[in-house]
């Protein structure tokens, strides 16, 4: 039990000064802008915004800012913040078919339809230092093939799932709403709508954790990275005042289709599985990690067994969550003085207890002298 | 009241003003011969509107996570209504593309304001297809090697 304490005011506020200072660093050096954080530090901005679970770059940007570059603690702010605005709806369901591609690649297929593209990414680098950068001042500039790509380009598992392939990926009859966990208690078993949800807003370390176990026999999938795309995709909303759809502008995510072996019955021919990832920005390692995780949650549906971590709905879905995880484990540096010095109490009284016990065996030696 | 715009077209105003940053909506409206007066019905305000997902695309829907939006409403004293939904915080944006919204339905696409929204609707391709252009760029084809013989 945590027993509230008083006082210290003035203590805190001379920490808040301290922090700021701190958090300002050397002052003979530049402070950094919120925007020079959006656009250059645009991979922190992403997670931040995941897990804050609110897409909004130059807020995240902020966070970053004042919580030092602390990404849980960023992720909190935003989620504090998140809280005083009121929500207007809920979006049209995002078409990742219809995504602006910049980056597209298949470990399953080596000739797509609409190609392979690499876009930006670290896969091919040499994880070298450039020293270059120390110095910075260089305006790179990105060559330019002559024509554009395709405006769509059809996802792999679509692809398998012409064929009778892919496990069918539909919406259940009547295209229901989502469940909502910030807004209803999640029980359990917990359906994938909800699971989708805690792990688009979980921590990203701890998916990543869970997918790799998964892929060294804690769950028994070692899956293909079918497809993963990155891109813009527009948002659409239909207000109320309205009635038709508005395009509120556009939004970078992260897709991945994990490809996994085989389920049948003697109803369904084998086919393969599906695990899915979606996350804001460019989200690579995120998307990939909940897909792992994705498809180690269905074992249920399956008829598979649940014997690991990844595969338990109840552990993943209630430790996902880094801002409630970092409450709880930071809670314990707040003051406990009364529930230890119940302890030291009780422990007092044990040994005391103890040595009371103790001492009797000592005597009957001479007990037995007598 | 109902638009004398069509709907598609006006759809892509909303989007194309969704996109665009405050200096080019009020670049838009300079074109506009004089501003009329408006009443504000929704002052420019703030929330959010969660998005939602598909798991695998096409299936089930789930609620990835929310995003930002600004909206705001005006009336023209013709009666005709403007309206702005865009994401991010910017209100000073929302009640200007709203004022606009109103506008664009009463010109003709021939007027001064329809035309400046289609050099901003060029200008945004633009920036598009330079994005695609580059990663095309990055396209790639692998060869899958053939290893030894037998």
């Amino acid at each position: 039990m945590y027993v509230a304490v008083k006082g210290g005011e003035a203590a805190i506020l001379a920490t808040h000064d301290l922090l700021a200072e701190a958090r300002r660093g050397d002052p003979a050096i530049a402070e950094i802008g919120v925007a020079q954080i959006r656009e250059q530090l645009g991979l922190a901005v992403a997670r931040v915004m995941n897990e804050g679970s609110l897409h909004d770059p130059d807020l995240a940007a902020l966070a970053l800012k004042q919580a030092q570059g602390d990404a849980i603690e960023a992720a909190f702010l935003i989620r504090a913040f998140r809280t005083t605005l009121p929500r207007f709806g809920s979006s049209v369901p995002v078409d990742t078919s219809r995504m602006a591609i910049r980056r597209r690649i298949s470990a399953a297929y080596k000739d797509l339809p609409g190609g392979q593209v690499l876009g930006p990414t670290y896969d091919y680098t040499h994880r070298l230092f450039d020293f270059a950068l120390m110095e910075g001042g260089s305006l790179p500039q990105a060559p330019k093939a002559p024509a554009a790509l395709a405006g769509t380009m059809p996802r792999v598992p679509d692809i398998l799932g012409a064929e009778g392939l892919m496990e069918p990926e539909t919406p259940p009859e009547g295209d229901p709403a989502p469940f909502d966990l910030t807004r209803q208690p999640v029980s359990f078993p917990a359906d994938r709508d909800v699971r989708l949800q805690a792990m688009a807003r979980g921590d990203e370390g701890f998916l990543l954790g869970l997918g790799y176990s998964v892929q060294r026999g804690f769950g028994g999938n070692h899956p293909f990275a079918g497809e993963i795309r990155m891109g813009e995709v527009s948002v659409e909303f239909v207000p109320e005042e309205l009635g038709f759809p508005i395009d509120l502008g556009e939004i970078t995510l992260t897709e991945c289709q994990m490809v996994n072996q085989f389920s049948g019955s003697k109803d369904v021919p084998p086919q393969f599985t599906r695990g899915y990832g979606l996350a804001f920005g460019h989200s690579e390692r995120k998307a990939m990690s909940m897909a792992l995780v994705d498809r180690a949650l269905k074992a249920r549906e399956f008829g598979e067994a649940s014997d690991y971590p990844a595969q338990q709905d109840e552990f993943v879905l209630y430790h996902s969550d880094n801002v409630e995880a970092a409450g709880f484990v930071e809670h314990l540096k707040l003051p406990h003085y009364v529930d230890f010095q119940g302890e030291l109490e009780l422990i007092r009284r044990i040994r005391a207890e103890r040595e009371a016990r103790l001492a009797p065996e000592t005597t009957p030696i001479q007990e037995a002298a007598e | 009241m109902q638009s004398k715009e069509p709907l598609a077209r006006r759809q892509g105003h909303f989007a194309i003003l969704a996109r665009a940053a405050l200096d080019e909506v009020e670049a838009v409206l300079a074109d506009a011969p004089a501003i009329p007066p408006f009443t504000v019905l929704k002052q420019p305000e703030t929330g959010t509107i969660m998005v939602e997902g598909r798991a695998g695309g096409g299936g089930r829907r789930f609620n990835l996570g929310e995003a930002t939006m600004t909206r705001c409403a005006i009336r023209l004293e013709d009666g005709t209504l403007g309206f702005s939904y865009a994401l991010g915080r910017d209100t000073a944006k929302a009640r200007k593309a709203a004022v606009l919204d109103a506008l664009l339905q009463n010109e003709p696409p021939e007027g001064p304001m329809h035309r400046a929204m289609r050099r901003l609707a060029e200008r945004q391709k633009q920036t598009r297809e330079e994005a695609s252009r580059k990663a095309a760029a990055t396209r790639v084809e692998f060869f899958t090697m053939v290893r030894g013989e037998g």
